[in-house]
Order: C-alpha cells, then sequence, then structure tokens
C-alpha cells in the first residue's frame, strides 16, 4: 500500500509515501482511540478519528481507488465495532465515498495549507453525515432528522482537530 | 469484451464497491441477520487494544486532573516544587485508584447486599463509535457466563441491556439508545409506562394520557414486566413534562451516569431485588400499578 502510483494527467500534483505500516497502524489507533478516548473524557465523542484518517489518506495518496478501498476497509470495522445495531454497511457506504472524493479532490488540488485542510475536513464532515442519514432513511428506512446545530459544532471541531492531526499524520511520509 | 477506458476504472470499482454494500444491508435487514462472523473477527482483533487504550486513558486523566491541573500552585521553591510535583504524581495514581476503589466498592457493597441475585461485575473497555447507536463495551462474555438480552444496572440505576455477546466481551444496547426501553412506572402515581432513549442523554416516557398527574422530580423505577429487569430499581427522575396529543411528552434524567459508565454490574437472573424505599410501609401506595396503556403497534 505504500508505493507510489501515477495520477494520471496530474503529474503536477505530488503523490505523497508513507512509512511501512503506517495507514494500517494509523487506521488501528483511530479506532481504538475513538472506541477508548469517550470513556474517560466523554464530550471526545464528537470527534470521528476514523472519518479523518480516510480523509487524511485519501487526500494525500490521491488515488480514488485505494482511496475507497481504504474507505471501505475503515467504515465496515467501525460498523462491525459498533454493535448489532449498526447494520454493516452504513458507515462503509459513507466512508467509501468520502475516500473516493477525497483522493479525487487531492488529485486535482493542492490540500496541503491548513486552511484548505480545515475546510475540506469540513465538508467532508457534512457529506459523511449526509451520507448516513440518506442510507438511514432510504435504505434502512429510519427515521432520522437531516440537519441540526450539533452537526455544525460537530464539523467545526472535527476541521479544527483535523488541521494538527494532518500536521502530525505528516511525519509518516516518507519524503 | 468491452473494455473500460482507465480513467473510469476507479468510478467503476465505487459503483462496484457501493453496490455490493448496499446488498449487503439488504441481507442484513431481509434475513435480520447482524453479520455475526465478521463483528466476532473485528470485535475480537480490536478489543485487546481497546483495553490497553482504556486502561491509558484512564491513566492520563487521573495524572491531568491530579497532577497537571494542579501545576500551578506549587510555583515557591524549585527544589520544593520538584518534592512537590513527585508526590503529587504519586498522589494522582492514589488518588485515581481510591476513586476506582471507591466505585469498586459500591459495586461490591451493592452485589454483597443482594448476594442472592446472579450478577457479575464487569469494566467498560469501549464505546459506540459515531453516532448511529448508543452501546458500551464490556470485557467480559460468553465464557463469563454473560448472554444476550441479560439487565445491566449500576448501583445507581438501570443502565440497558446486553445486545451481543462474544467469547470475552459483550456489547450493551445503553438506555439513551432510540431503540432502547425498559418497562417502567412513576414511582408515587404508580402510573406505567415504557421509557426509552432518543439518541440524547435524557429518555422518554412515552404513554402517560394528559390527564394524569405527573410531578417534576417524581422517581421512575423498573416494572418488571420486559422480563429483563426485576422491578423497583431506579430508572431516573422527571425532568420535564409538556402537553402533547394524546399522552403527556415526559423526559427522564437517566439514574445512572450514562455518559461516564467505566464499571457496571450484569443481572444474570430475573430475580427481583430488595430495594431501599425512601417512603414507610404505612405510605407506601397500593402495589396494584396503574397501566398507561400504549397505542396500537402501527405497522410501517
Amino acid at each position: 500500500m505504500n508505493d507510489a502510483f501515477d495520477i494520471r494527467g496530474e503529474s503536477h500534483i505530488e503523490v505523497h509515501k508513507f512509512r511501512a505500516g503506517a495507514i494500517i497502524i494509523a487506521t488501528l489507533l483511530a479506532l481504538v482511540i475513538q472506541s477508548s478516548f469517550p470513556i474517560h473524557f466523554a464530550k471526545a465523542a464528537v470527534l470521528d478519528l476514523p472519518l479523518l484518517v480516510t480523509i487524511y489518506f485519501g487526500l494525500s495518496r490521491r488515488n480514488p481507488s485505494t482511496g475507497l478501498l481504504l474507505g471501505m476497509f475503515i467504515g465496515l470495522l467501525q460498523d462491525s465495532l459498533s454493535g448489532p445495531r449498526v447494520p454493516l454497511g452504513l458507515y462503509g457506504i459513507a466512508k467509501t465515498i468520502i475516500g473516493y472524493l477525497a483522493s479525487s479532490i487531492g488529485a486535482r488540488l493542492d490540500t496541503e495549507h491548513p486552511a484548505a485542510r480545515f475546510a475540506l475536513t469540513f465538508a467532508f464532515f457534512i457529506t459523511h453525515q449526509g451520507l448516513i442519514v440518506i442510507t438511514r432513511r432510504i435504505l434502512l428506512a429510519q427515521p432520522e432528522p437531516w440537519f441540526n446545530m450539533h452537526l455544525i459544532v460537530a464539523a467545526l471541531v472535527n476541521a479544527l482537530v483535523a488541521v494538527f492531526l494532518f500536521l502530525l499524520l505528516d511525519r509518516l511520509r516518507k519524503n | 469484451m468491452v473494455a473500460i477506458p482507465s480513467r473510469h476504472k476507479s468510478l467503476v470499482l465505487l459503483a462496484g464497491v457501493i453496490v455490493l454494500q448496499v446488498l449487503m444491508l439488504a441481507v442484513q435487514i431481509k434475513r435480520d441477520s447482524e453479520g455475526r462472523l465478521i463483528r466476532v473477527w473485528t470485535v475480537g482483533a480490536v478489543s485487546p487494544f481497546e483495553r490497553a487504550g482504556s486502561s491509558g486513558f484512564g491513566w492520563v486523566r487521573n495524572t491531568w486532573r491530579h497532577y497537571f491541573a494542579l501545576q500551578n500552585t506549587t510555583r515557591e521553591n524549585e527544589e520544593i516544587r520538584r518534592e512537590n510535583d513527585a508526590l503529587k504524581l504519586q498522589l494522582s495514581q492514589l488518588q485515581g485508584k481510591a476513586a476506582e476503589a471507591d466505585r469498586l466498592a459500591a459495586l461490591l457493597s451493592f452485589r454483597q447486599s443482594h448476594a442472592e441475585v446472579p450478577m457479575i461485575a464487569a469494566r467498560v473497555i469501549g464505546v459506540s463509535m459515531g453516532t448511529a447507536s448508543r452501546t458500551i463495551q464490556l470485557d467480559r462474555g460468553e465464557r463469563d457466563g454473560i448472554r444476550k438480552d441479560m439487565g445491566v444496572i449500576t448501583p445507581d440505576g438501570v443502565v440497558g441491556k446486553v445486545v451481543e455477546t462474544y467469547p470475552n466481551e459483550a456489547q450493551v444496547l445503553l438506555l439513551t439508545d432510540k431503540d432502547s426501553g425498559v418497562g417502567a412506572m412513576l414511582a408515587d402515581s404508580r402510573i406505567q409506562s415504557p421509557v426509552g432513549g432518543q439518541g440524547e442523554p435524557l429518555l422518554v416516557m412515552k404513554y402517560v394520557p394528559n390527564d394524569d398527574t405527573v410531578n417534576l422530580g417524581e422517581r421512575v423505577i423498573t416494572n418488571g414486566m420486559d422480563r429483563i429487569f426485576p422491578r423497583d430499581l431506579p430508572v431516573g427522575t422527571v425532568a420535564e413534562i409538556k402537553s402533547g396529543n394524546p399522552f403527556k411528552q415526559i423526559r427522564i434524567k437517566p439514574a445512572a451516569n450514562l455518559e461516564r459508565l467505566e464499571e457496571v454490574l450484569v443481572l444474570q437472573s430475573m430475580r427481583p431485588l430488595e430495594t431501599k424505599t425512601e417512603e414507610s410501609p404505612a405510605d407506601a401506595k397500593p402495589s396494584t400499578p396503574r397501566v398507561a396503556t400504549p397505542p396500537p403497534a402501527v405497522r410501517r
């Protein structure tokens, strides 16, 4: 998973390679922290670290195929760990699409600036929640509100955390 | 065979992966299957890290609360401060252990006062990821005798019920989850009505007619009719009452602190618990409760 690949027609955009096992370890850490942290710091439940990891590696690797597969993998793990009331595929579908979008955008724009990362994470968080609501309403026939203020606050918090988290994850790059 | 242009390959892959997951969702709904094998593997693989993470964060929290937060108070002398800091660090660890010991002592005392009721103490090692459900993960499972649909409580009150078990772990659906519910009644007026979650910190009491009198602060207890929890366990207190059509909208503050659970008890039987009540026997209300009838079920 750590080889560079060719971005067709977008060769001016740098594709980042990561240290061996960095993606797997970062994913596992995100899942463990997401699961354990809110036990002691209840407010931390607002964070969606698996989503931030999906966005980061999508934006950095800039390959839609690996981006969507990584998103699917993380989403399905999150579904599996969320208990039987969450069907397998709920987060899987949402994160697959986010992984695809992040890597497609990453291949077209320079997404290294903190402001760009903040704005993109904010937009991806809202899109992710929107996809979950669509899946729940249309595929699972479960009533779910489209919008509330909590969503905006959560998106802002996640976008802010993403700016610092992405700087930390940049250190895992090879180049 | 038609060749797919290389620039469309990822789009085709995206469509394929999504269709696959939609089919997986459809299979789960149609067959009421929960993808148990995948979940067992994932939980088995991740739970050791969750245990380590939970302990690690607990240590960090205790250190933060009792050490760093107090650091500003000790600036008088470098020498004394260093010594002081070392003592504080030691103290913080002891305080953390003392707080844990207090919680465990409360659990033990509760457990001993109901020695006739089989129950298992368990530690919370994980919480649900995301807002789609409100669950916690326990460090005890099938090997410890935990089974699906067992009730989970703390000495403060009802927590939820076991919805999935694995060899060494169990998942508990919290009362605050939208799909959660418990048979309950108001302690004073003895009006019965199920109490359920809404995905928010407060619970809702569903079927109390407008002409029944309910007071703010009134205790809500289990009625034992759900065959999960014994009678008279605290569920919460009435926090908000509004008129509705045709039933009152009553919101309940849970008795147990569901936002911060670290240790819980899993009930292995429906045997009634002898709970301490504040009212004297003379003041006790008739034991036959009034039942608020729920409306007929509506099929979607």
